[in-house]
């Protein structure tokens, strides 16, 4: 078991934070890798990038929106409440080159998946220019974290509730032109993914996307996770999360991501009536 | 005789029609009657031919003569004495090639039926609880890493716990079995009896940890650090094989891995009631011949499809799955496109799967494998309709483990390489059985594998590499 020592809810409880007691995992993780996670007995495997990894406190944490009905159901755990599995760290690190210049790009719960990267980038004397963004205000997450993770941070939303108003694109736009960037890491839903993708292609910057593809086991044994990179097919699990955003097949990832929207609605809806009870 | 009059004892199953549609177990096990009657067809041969097919070398006459005695306790004892897993064996070994394949009555008429009886005797104990478990020798002091949890592994637990050694089990799933639990599906192989061979095994004092992907969350050398004198590796093949034709990433095509893992392990038959969905489809193609594909395909059908084709390439003949597989697949009836390769998977624009386009097939002359190679018939491609299509077409190496123990020697398809009779690797410490060391095979060979290397390891904890 895998007990929950801390709980945040942010983004006005739509995206929540959990710390959890995991001491060996904790010990081996590095930035860019990712865990499954499953609640119960009868519970999905869910993979999540981790968002911070403690090896004194022997904790790892995960920030996720809830969006279904496995991660509704990770939302019902409060501290002290364990986790029946948790297992990892999966997947490459990231590749982390000092003294670049970056342009860290993050969207929605993404932001808490960049957080760590920007912020070993930053560590590696990289000079780290981040531009976070969300739909509004309140959803927004982690711009404190942010900011001292870069050397200089810019916000957009959506809706200009805060921020600047607008894509996170435009801003890196502006960057782009100014010349002078050596990498974009762009971590968030997959259209921001693609369309920061598709801009650096045109400006030459090689650019790293983090991938969330459907998976079971998280080990290369199932293949669900399959990605086409550079018309190759990769395994998300074991030869990412982390890919060449300018070789990834965004749209089919975006038609394999919906292979099991209706049958989610379905759980989900059904969650959501025993949940009232 | 007596013996030579008594025909072979036909399996009780449930019908054809009734199955094809629950995931309950298709044969529901000899009558103590059956057991009985079966047990003495058996001529009890001085030099009995069908322990020499068993790659553990079960006492074969020694079980059935106390079946025929009616002393069923005595029988599953002498099982235990060479099987750790006899309810699992007699259900998936593919005894008409093994034990029953040397069986001296089978050369006149039909073998006894040894993989019934020795479920029978493993049921019999599982239901009754009166034999002792076997006693475990003084312990030695000695702690072993046994990684994964199959049936190779399971053996080498099993062996090496009895010696007393200190054991732990490591498997990178949430629950133990490796292939009998992911794999093998519920209606062939019920969860509940891997769970009871697994808790026999704890009762014993083996130590099972779940969630630790060695490679990952531990390496092999980090095992040694943390003070194990000795390291099984039983990981098994572990890498979906794809045809790597145009199409394959669409959404409805799946590896059988992917497919029978959210089935058996993750039970995704029962959604929404467990949270992992599983495709429905109402049309389903399975492409391969093995046992795998027999079972992705018996799973659809259970899963509620119209229609399930199985699309091999080769003829009849050629397919290694199991007769009895083949037998119940076609009973519950299974489509055979025999002598028909894909070409490439068709979609809509949603990127979701509409068909496949096959070509038939002939065969020509007979290839390394010794079968009849398939050429293709040129012109006769035609569109197989499904919305579901299963790849069973073979596993390769998984790399995690062996990419993380850098001076493991592997042979060219990445599988470790180790000695047959041993089960020695190329590092010290360390052995290494079943499908990681030959590629894909069966559940009594890994468990071979397994005795051997258990043997290798008593070995070497008592006199050194």
């Amino acid at each position: 078991m895998f007990t929950i020592v801390n709980r945040e809810e942010m983004a006005g409880g739509t995206v929540i934070l959990n710390e959890i007691e995991a001491p060996r995992i904790a010990a081996k993780a590095r930035p860019g890798q990712f865990l499954i996670l499953k609640a119960g007995e009868n519970g999905e495997r869910i993979p999540l990038t981790m968002a911070e990894t403690d090896p004194e406190k022997g904790t790892v944490t995960v920030i996720y929106m809830v969006v279904g009905k496995s991660t509704e159901l990770f939302r019902r755990l409060k501290v002290g409440d364990a986790y029946q599995d948790v297992i990892g760290p999966l997947g490459q690190p990231t590749h982390i080159e000092p003294g670049k210049n970056v342009v860290c790009v993050g969207g929605g719960t993404g932001v808490a998946v960049l957080h760590p990267i920007a912020r070993g980038m930053k560590q590696a004397g990289c000079d780290v220019t981040s531009i976070i963004g969300s739909r509004n205000k309140d959803l927004l997450i982690l711009e404190d974290k942010m900011r001292l993770a870069s050397t200089d941070l810019h916000v957009c939303t959506d809706d200009g509730s805060y921020g600047r108003k607008g894509f996170v694109t435009e801003v890196l736009k502006e960057k782009l032109e100014a010349g002078g960037v050596d990498q974009v890491v762009a971590i968030g839903p997959v259209p921001m993914m693609k369309f920061v993708s598709l801009m650096t292609k045109e400006y030459g910057v090689p650019t790293m996307v983090s991938l969330n593809p459907i998976m079971i086991d998280g080990t290369g044994m199932c293949g669900g996770c399959r990605v086409t990179v550079g018309g190759e097919t990769k395994f998300g699990c074991v030869d990412g999360p982390e890919f060449d955003g300018h070789q990834v097949d965004f749209d089919e990832l975006i038609l394999r991501l919906r292979a099991y929207t209706e049958q989610e609605r379905c759980s989900h809806e059904l969650c959501k009536c025993e949940g009232r009870h | 005789m007596a013996a030579e009059k008594t025909p072979r004892q036909a399996m009780p199953e449930q019908p054809p029609l009734v199955r094809a549609r629950n995931f309950e177990e298709v044969p529901l096990g000899y009558t103590a009657e059956q057991a009985v009657a079966e047990a003495g067809r058996c001529l009890q041969c001085k030099n009995p031919a069908c322990v020499q097919g068993c790659p553990v070398n079960v006492d074969i006459p020694g079980f059935i003569k106390h079946i025929a005695a009616g002393d069923f306790d005595k029988a599953i004892g002498k099982i235990w004495e060479r099987n750790s897993l006899p309810a699992v064996c007699g259900r998936v070994c593919p005894q008409e090639i093994q034990c029953e394949g040397n069986c001296l009555l089978g050369r006149k008429g039909e073998a006894v039926a040894i993989g019934n009886l020795e479920r029978f005797a493993a049921d019999w104990e599982r239901k009754h609880h009166v034999c002792e478990l076997p006693s475990r020798d003084a312990a030695t002091g000695k702690r072993v890493a046994v990684v994964g949890s199959g049936p190779s592994s399971l053996t080498v637990a099993s062996d090496l716990v009895l010696k007393g050694h200190e054991v732990s089990l490591f498997e990178a799933f949430h629950k133990p079995g490796g292939v009998l639990v992911y794999g093998i599906p519920e209606f062939r192989l019920p969860k509940d009896i891997v769970g009871a061979e697994v808790s026999c095994l704890q009762a014993q004092g083996v130590k099972l940890e779940c969630d630790v992907v060695v490679g990952r969350t531990v390496t092999v050398d980090e095992l040694f650090e943390q003070g194990f004198d000795a390291v099984y590796l039983g990981v098994g093949a572990g890498l979906p094989k794809f045809m790597r034709i145009p199409g394959e990433n669409l959404v409805g095509v799946l590896s059988a891995n992917e497919y029978l893992t959210r089935a058996n392990l993750m039970k995704a038959y029962l959604f929404p009631e467990v949270d992992t969905p599983i495709p429905r489809g109402k049309r389903v193609a399975v492409l391969g011949g093995g046992n795998v594909a027999m079972d992705s395909a018996r799973t659809a059908m259970r899963l509620g499809a119209d229609k399930v084709s199985l699309v091999y390439r080769r003829s009849r003949e050629e397919m290694p799955a199991r007769k009895a597989e083949i037998h119940h697949a076609e009973e519950e009836g299974l489509d055979f496109q025999l002598l028909c390769n894909p070409v490439r998977y068709l979609g809509d624009d949603k990127g979701r799967l509409t068909g496949i386009e096959c070509i038939r097939m002939e065969l020509g002359e007979p290839d390394a494998s010794g079968r009849r190679r398939p050429v293709e018939v040129p012109g006769s491609e035609f569109v197989l309709e499904c919305d579901l299509a299963i790849v069973a077409i073979g596993s390769g190496a998984n790399p995690l483990l062996t990419r993380s123990t850098p001076d493991l020697p592997l042979n060219k398809w990445g599988y470790v390489t180790a000695n047959t009779d041993t089960g020695k690797t190329g590092k010290k410490g360390v052995w290494a059985g079943g499908d990681i060391v030959t590629g894909a095979a069966t559940v009594i060979l890994a468990m071979g594998a397994g005795r051997k290397a258990a043997d290798s390891i008593h070995e070497y904890l008592t006199w050194g590499w």
